[in-house]
């Protein structure tokens, strides 16, 4: 489902990415770790070309991403293909970005109705199933500065699930969250890991990352230090610079 | 006794009050009854409906205009951003009044305008543009094409408020540049941008009162028309002033009620007091030439 070689990337002089490779098959969990700065959100955000790779490929679902090859050469897909692209991944942030202007509801129908072509009264209906399986059937009219943080990034994964993903990226979904309210969003997200969805998510979950995981990969400074079933990583991590992490945050 | 020295303040203002308005309904210079005979006088209420019907169009060409250039001066095209740079900067660098002037008189320049194929090719349609270029037109595109390089930077600043997470959410679930613009950014923008909008009605109302130096009869000058004649000229001037008053007025209410609309799913409500400041907004006095405060 995706697969990652040697990406680079750069911001000026600054090197975040120094060639990650990896790969992930559909309908498993990737769990990224690594301190702050060590280039995973860059990574999640090169995934849906969010942020442009300088080096290396990426493909999602056999497609290249951001880009046509013909021959040896590259060419950059025109916005609408991009956009095209993007539609299949979904994506939850860390600040849960919903507009603000729009209920529950009309966050969810949204992108469905505008850039699918979904009509009206299927979108409501699938959305009105999503906002339950997150437990918000009773909040579907609310904005969301009137919903809690859990509540909103609750809403802001029944969003991106609106679009039918093949693929979703969780930007450290729980870090913005008061610790009570980390709870109800990591469950959405295991029962999404249960039905089979294809996850990538960054995060500080260590619990969530050895629960729902398949696959935990560690990061620091701009590549993979080592990577494995989360279990065993976590219990026999290999590198020192893995043992430091986990020391600090388990 | 607390508070003596509000006590003593507002004594003074009352007084002071009381002077100006004893004179202003004593001094028979001001003629209140003329001003009463004249104020739904034909000519006036004709001048009135004119005042309106220009600065509701000056408006929104202006507004349409803004959102163009905005979004040109926010591409991430040179050409394009330049475009909409040097727009602003030519109409924001000279006065609005030389403006419409300059429309007045385009005709000195190009006495034809045609549509066809430029470059001498075939032409579809001419016509004269002294015909074409009516005193009401002259002071519409004057005050229309004046008003968007003012917009474009009220719309820009709306655009920039907008928190670039949005966009990012927007483009994360597969909308386009513009489909994030319509439906994203400018419905969140729109909280900066109604209330400068507001103000610049208020204020075109008022600056369209320098179409008259083209000899067009909107309210003031149908005011100056009927005073040339009969020599009442201050009281013409202050029923003039009642109608700039009462529009201003009935706009800023208005605006409130836009205001409140687009404030809709955030915590900070328009509450009473803001009504109390658009109000004051309203008769804050502002200069002629229409600029940003």
């Amino acid at each position: 489902m995706l697969r990652a070689e040697a990406v680079h990337k750069s911001f000026g002089r600054l090197e975040v990415l120094k060639g990650v490779s990896l790969e992930l098959q559909a309908g498993e969990v990737m769990c990224m770790l690594g301190p702050s700065g060590s280039g995973k959100s860059t990574f999640l955000r090169c995934i849906n070309h969010l942020e442009k790779i300088d080096g290396g490929r990426l493909w999602v679902d056999g497609s290249l991403v951001g880009y046509r090859q013909e021959g040896d050469k590259l060419y950059e897909l025109r916005e609408s293909e991009v956009a095209q692209k993007r539609a299949e991944i979904g994506m939850v942030f860390q600040r849960f970005n919903l507009f603000p202007h729009m209920t529950a509801l009309e966050n969810v129908i949204e992108a469905p109705t505008h850039v699918l072509g979904v009509g009206k009264a299927t979108a409501v209906a699938e959305a009105k199933t999503l906002l339950d399986r997150v437990g918000l059937a009773d909040k579907i009219d609310t904005y969301p500065a009137q919903l809690s943080g859990g509540q909103q990034q609750r809403v802001a994964i029944a969003r991106a699930l609106a679009m039918k993903p093949k693929l979703m990226l969780f930007d450290e979904p729980t870090s913005a969250l008061d610790p009570e309210l980390v709870g109800d969003v990591l469950e959405a997200m295991r029962q999404l890991a249960r039905d089979g969805m294809t996850m990538v998510v960054v995060t500080h979950e260590i619990g969530f990352a050895r629960e729902a995981g398949d696959t935990l990969v560690f990061m620091d400074e701009g590549v993979i230090v080592e990577s494995g079933p989360p279990r065993e990583v976590l219990a026999n991590p290999r590198h020192d610079r893995t043992r430091a992490f986990l020391s600090k945050v388990l | 006794m607390r508070h003596w020295g509000r006590w003593v303040a507002s004594a003074i203002v009352l007084f002071i009050v009381a002077v100006i308005v004893y004179s202003v309904v004593n001094n028979p210079r001001f003629q209140w009854g003329v001003v009463g005979d004249f104020l739904f006088d034909p000519r006036i209420v004709r001048g009135a409906r004119v005042t309106l019907e220009l600065t509701f169009l000056a408006m929104l060409i202006g507004i349409v205009l803004g959102v163009v250039l905005a979004v040109m001066r926010l591409s991430p095209s040179p050409l394009i951003s330049g475009l909409s740079s040097f727009y602003i900067w030519f109409f924001r660098g000279t006065p609005v009044l030389v403006q419409i002037l300059f429309w007045q008189f385009v005709g000195a320049l190009y006495p034809k305008i045609s549509i066809g194929v430029p470059f001498g090719g075939h032409v579809f349609a001419s016509a004269s543009a002294n015909h074409l270029i009516t005193p009401f037109v002259a002071g519409l595109l004057g005050l229309g094409l004046n008003e968007g390089a003012y917009m474009a930077e009220i719309v820009r600043a709306g655009i920039l408020s907008v928190d670039e997470g949005q966009t990012e959410a927007a483009s994360s679930l597969g909308m386009r540049r513009i489909l994030t613009l319509r439906r994203v950014v400018l419905p969140q923008a729109m909280r900066v941008i109604i209330p400068p909008t507001g103000n610049e009605t208020i204020s075109m109302l008022k600056t369209s009162s320098l179409v008259s130096v083209i000899a067009y009869p909107e309210l003031l000058y149908s005011a100056q028309l009927i005073y040339s004649v009969n020599f009442k000229t201050i009281p013409l001037l202050i029923v003039a002033a009642i109608w700039y008053l009462f529009f201003t007025s009935i706009l800023s209410i208005g605006q409130y009620y836009i205001e409140r609309h687009y404030a809709r799913g955030t915590s900070g409500q328009v509450n009473r007091r803001d009504l109390a400041q658009v109000m004051a907004n309203a008769m804050r006095f502002r200069h002629e030439s229409g600029g940003i405060p």
